[in-house]
């Protein structure tokens, strides 16, 4: 009879709505828990209009683009002629900067493999429903493994010299340290950093890296995969 | 002045939707009230896979940024002209490369139709990511809305394959090792990789077999499969209790 009962009583006040009741919200059940009531529109024709004018601005802008942006042609396909450097399409070259890195079957098989199967399970993973912040509890033990984590990661990333990577950890890794930070007079931006969920830096590591490697590999790659810079011709 | 004609345009619109002909097309008329509005939604065999009703805060901007609105606009614009790509177009060695050439010179308009089919590609590869993080971001993922959530990374999958198929069509030097350089990566694949790759070639290198297989997977396969998986992202939408409007809701 010590702890107290884990719910919250709320008062919904449209009679009209709701009739008289009692709701038990109890915790970590689910993030479905109803705030307020939502007005709702005809999707005919208020949603469908508003569809129709992005989809014409959306047009609009392409067909502008095509007319004058012409799309790239190059001579006919020749096998005994290999340009150098051979480019897979764009969003495929943050996968072919790994392989600068790392043999075929981790860079090629092994890494899309788990990024794939990341995506498929994220859902599924119902650990943080309340999506609390990485450090509101259990914060030191935490600390603890993300260090050693983080460290074990960066040890991996500079044993291959993968740097393109190594970065964007670090700066995320030191980013979620700041969060962990304690201090009496929190400003908002310690504020913001500390309420994500561990999910959050999670993805965002992923954005911020996938991003600096398709960047690279399509900007900064010339002959032999080689450091070229944007500006330079070869 | 501006009410009369828009009174007369109703008049007009609301005569048409009362006549025999539109109701046995369409199953729904005109009349006050949101009850023809409703069926012309829910009466529809594609607009039904949406609700007939919308959280008005589901509409906001900022909410989605209609992000899986413009990916679909793309598909159909990607559709559009590559139909009409293909009665120019020879998937064999090296007429494919002709055909090329001869929208450059020949047909009218032909450079126009290739770059609006590929920068249509190129944007639709970009808001199907666009979209994931937007999604993401917005714990839009959740229960019940899970498996929607899987469906879109088959969507993911098949868009990045339609881009990499219809990559190789132009038989130039650039489609030609883009190509190489992808199907070697394949060839890394433990036990299998040899097969999958000789499989999806016709061969062991990238020549006419695999133009004709990437054609038909291009054209046929993958968007009659992206079409499909389409339809039930958008019906379980409505099934999963509309879009997600919620912040990810934070505990102190």
């Amino acid at each position: 009879m010590s702890e107290p009962k884990p719910f919250e009583a709320s008062v919904e006040s449209d009679s009209r709505k709701a009739p008289v009741r009692v709701a038990f919200v109890t915790r970590r059940t689910s993030p479905q828990v109803k705030a307020h009531d939502d007005e709702f529109v005809m999707t005919w024709p208020e949603g469908l209009f508003r569809v129709a004018v992005v989809c014409e601005v959306l047009t609009i802008g392409l067909v502008l683009m095509a007319l004058f942006w012409d799309a790239p042609l190059e001579g006919l396909a020749d096998p005994m002629q290999t340009p150098n450097p051979a480019k897979a399409p764009w969003y495929f070259l943050g996968l072919q900067e790994l392989l600068h890195y790392f043999p075929p079957v981790v860079g090629g098989v092994l890494i899309p493999t788990l990024v794939v199967i990341a995506l498929i399970v994220i859902p599924y993973f119902n650990v943080n429903v309340e999506a609390e912040g990485v450090w509101s509890s259990n914060r030191r033990k935490r600390i603890q493994v993300f260090s050693v984590v983080l460290l074990a990661l960066m040890i991996l990333l500079i044993a291959f010299e993968v740097w393109a990577v190594l970065a964007p950890t670090v700066i995320i890794g030191a980013a979620m340290l700041l969060a962990a930070r304690q201090s009496q007079h929190a400003g908002r931006f310690h504020r913001w950093l500390s309420s994500h969920p561990l999910s959050f830096w999670i993805m965002t590591w992923f954005l911020v890296t996938a991003t600096l490697l398709t960047a690279i590999g399509t900007f900064f790659r010339g002959p032999g995969w080689s450091w070229v810079w944007p500006w330079s011709t070869y | 002045m501006a009410k009369a004609i828009e009174g007369y345009w109703n008049d007009l619109r609301d005569t048409l939707r009362d006549t025999k002909a539109w109701r046995s097309m369409f199953r729904s008329g005109a009349g006050p009230g949101n009850l023809h509005s409703a069926l012309s939604i829910q009466q529809n065999v594609f607009l039904h896979l949406a609700s007939v009703k919308m959280r008005r805060r589901s509409l906001a901007f900022g909410v989605t940024w209609y992000l899986g609105t413009l990916t679909l606009a793309t598909f159909l614009i990607l559709t559009g002209t590559g139909i009409l790509l293909m009665l120019y177009y020879h998937p064999s060695v090296p007429q494919a490369y002709a055909d090329m050439k001869d929208l450059q010179f020949v047909v009218s308009a032909g450079v126009f139709l290739r770059n609006l089919h590929r920068w249509s590609a190129q944007a639709m590869v970009f808001l199907v990511f666009a979209h994931m993080f937007k999604v993401f971001y917005r714990g839009a993922y959740r229960s019940p809305r899970e498996f929607n959530w899987v469906i879109g990374v088959v969507l993911l999958i098949l868009t990045l394959f339609l881009s990499y198929t219809g990559y190789l069509l132009p038989w130039d030097q650039l489609a030609f090792w883009a190509i190489t350089v992808g199907s070697n990566i394949m060839s890394a694949v433990p036990v299998l990789g040899q097969k999958v790759r000789f499989l999806m070639l016709g061969g062991n290198t990238v020549n006419a077999n695999a133009l004709l297989r990437f054609y038909v997977l291009h054209c046929v396969i993958l968007p009659l499969a992206a079409a499909f998986f389409i339809a039930i992202h958008f019906w379980r939408i409505r099934k999963d209790g509309g879009l997600h409007t919620e912040k990810a809701t934070t505990h102190e």
